[in-house]
């Protein structure tokens, strides 16, 4: 059976450079790093290597990428490190109603923990407005944590403009750019950014990797306390194939930068368009320009999300719900609640997120899937009925 | 994650669609994940002669609205309102734990139904006992 996999956003596959770079480090190059002995300089090295790359790829220093576990290693390092860091000049910190639960599950920690979150809203593209961002800040607000590039509905951030209010207030700015990685342009110093996190798995590179950039300018205190690695800011033993994997995926990523996102911005176009001509009451959720180029979110009203995704995935396409249906407690995205969404459009929400290794007939083949799938429920929907008259 | 028999019923759902003058109707919505049930049932001398279903759900929403429909067309009213929950997902031969509340949906449904017919008729019958279709589908959106 035909398979199409449409759900980059949530992770992607590993590129075959990327695995071909990281298997000597499993074979033959496996010294611990701290090794002094040959293997363990070559190990060494290439985590050095890897770094520049990724520095390259943000316009960074490579003393200012450390290396985590994972994106939402780096988002709780980075806002709980800078908490705790600044705990003596205020407790208040300022972010979206819409970030990643990496970031806000760790704001609802630090709420209970004494600190004071205040959580933005956004328009109804998913945009934050820049005046709220300055009335929100006071004499106590010691950072400000606001997503480059929204995970559900694309949407991407004045990042270089909040980091010019948050440089006039002198608060710590940081940012989860995982999504934003290797699908914009990032420049660390002219969007003035302090922290940004990444993740290697969303930008064809292994999973279990990511890092933290810390500006040299700013000091956090340590969140894994351990050994020496990492320029001491970071303990335990570098996971060192993955650290490589990370390194070529960011060097790929960076050659085929403005490509990748011609590409993408050319497929998504075709696929919003065409669903708009073929299907109504459709809507496209987010901001109609600046999104991610590989992000559609869309409202098919009245067909539910989950039908649709299981249809979808008995035709062999994977996408994602908007909405995330748990296994006892329904909750609607809080994405989507945040732009304002009404539930039952929110209930009927799908994101389809594009990558490298997508083509223009599996799109098809996914926009045809979709076409019967909404035809056939739509007809027994109450919603269809009741809306219908 | 889902049996063949569910998504058998759940691509090609049985008793799916409008009805013209039912007699009995029931709309329920679940306090769960804010998905919505219709039913509409034809009764001639106390039996089920004909029901259809409309179903805005996830796909063990559908699938069981089409064997809980499958299930009391033909019986009696009496038989239709001893169908649990657990029946429909024994007939679908199991679905996941987190997706048995979807089942739930089917059996509310027939009994508000039942309930909207019996009101209506002036009837008593012995398994409406204690059910109240209480939640307005709509109510919980809001939030
Ligand atoms: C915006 C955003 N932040 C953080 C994360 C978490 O990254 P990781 O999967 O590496 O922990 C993700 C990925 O799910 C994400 O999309
Ligand atoms: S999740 Fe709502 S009926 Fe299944």
């Amino acid at each position: 059976m035909k398979e199409v996999y449409l759900d980059y956003s949530a992770t992607t596959p590993v590129k075959k450079e990327v695995l071909d770079a990281m298997l000597p480090f499993f074979i033959n190059s496996y010294g611990n790093p701290s090794s002094l002995y040959k293997k363990g300089r070559e190990a060494k090295a290439a985590i050095s290597d890897a770094r520049k790359k990724i520095a390259d790829l943000i316009g960074a220093s490579e003393r200012e990428i450390i290396f985590t576990s994972s994106g939402t290693e780096a988002d709780n390092w980075a806002v709980k490190g800078a908490a705790y860091g600044n705990s003596h000049k205020g407790n208040h910190i300022i972010t979206t109603k819409i970030e990643h639960h990496a970031l806000l599950h760790t704001c609802e920690f630090l709420a209970d923990n004494g600190f004071e979150i205040t959580y933005l809203d956004v328009d109804q593209y998913g945009m934050i407005n820049l005046e709220d961002l300055k009335n929100a800040i006071k004499e106590n607000t010691i950072l400000v944590s606001i997503m480059l590039v929204n995970n559900e509905i694309g949407t991407i951030q004045p990042i270089k403009e909040i980091g010019k209010i948050t440089r006039n207030h002198g608060i710590l700015f940081h940012t989860d750019a995982v999504q934003a990685l290797g699908n914009i342009e990032i420049n660390v110093d002219d969007m003035n950014i302090d922290l940004l996190s990444i993740s290697s798995h969303k930008i064809y590179g292994p999973k279990g990797i990511g890092a933290l950039y810390i500006n040299k300018k700013i000091k956090i205190p340590n969140f894994i306390h351990g050994g020496a690695q990492e320029y001491q800011k970071r303990a335990g033993t570098e996971n060192v194939p993955g650290i490589v994997g990370f390194g070529k995926a960011a060097e790929l990523a960076k050659e085929n930068l403005a490509e990748h996102i011609e590409k993408l911005t050319h497929l998504r176009n075709y696929f919003v368009d065409t669903i708009l001509e073929k299907i109504e009451e459709v809507t496209l959720n987010g901001h109609p320009q600046k999104r991610h180029p590989g992000n559609i979110n869309m409202t098919f009203s009245y067909v539910e999300g989950e039908t649709m995704l299981l249809y979808l995935d008995v035709q062999g396409i994977s996408a994602s719900s908007g909405s995330a249906c748990s296994s006892s407690s329904f909750q609607a995205s809080h994405v989507l609640k945040a732009i304002g969404i009404p539930l039952e459009n929110a209930l009927s929400s799908v994101r389809f997120t594009i990558g490298d290794f997508t083509t223009k007939e599996d799109l098809d083949y996914v926009i045809d899937t979709i076409v019967t799938i909404v035809n056939k429920y739509r007809k027994i929907s109450p919603f269809y009925k009741e809306k219908k008259g | 994650m889902f049996n063949d028999k569910v998504i058998d019923h759940f691509m090609n759902p049985h008793n799916a669609g409008d009805m013209e003058n039912p007699d009995a109707e029931g709309t329920i919505g679940s306090p769960v994940c804010g998905d919505i049930m219709q039913i509409f049932l034809k009764i001639e001398d106390n039996i089920i002669k004909d029901v259809k279903f409309k179903t805005f759900g996830c796909g063990s929403a559908i699938a069981s609205s089409s064997v809980a429909t499958d299930m009391i067309k033909g019986k009696s009213i009496e038989d239709a309102l001893k169908i649990t929950n657990k029946d429909v997902v024994d007939e679908l031969g199991g679905l996941p734990s987190q997706k048995v509340h979807c089942s739930v949906l089917s059996e509310q449904a027939i009994k508000t139904a039942i309930y909207n017919y019996a009101k209506k008729h002036n009837l008593e019958f012995e398994g409406l006992k204690g059910f109240n279709p209480d939640y307005d589908p709509h109510e919980h959106h809001d939030e």
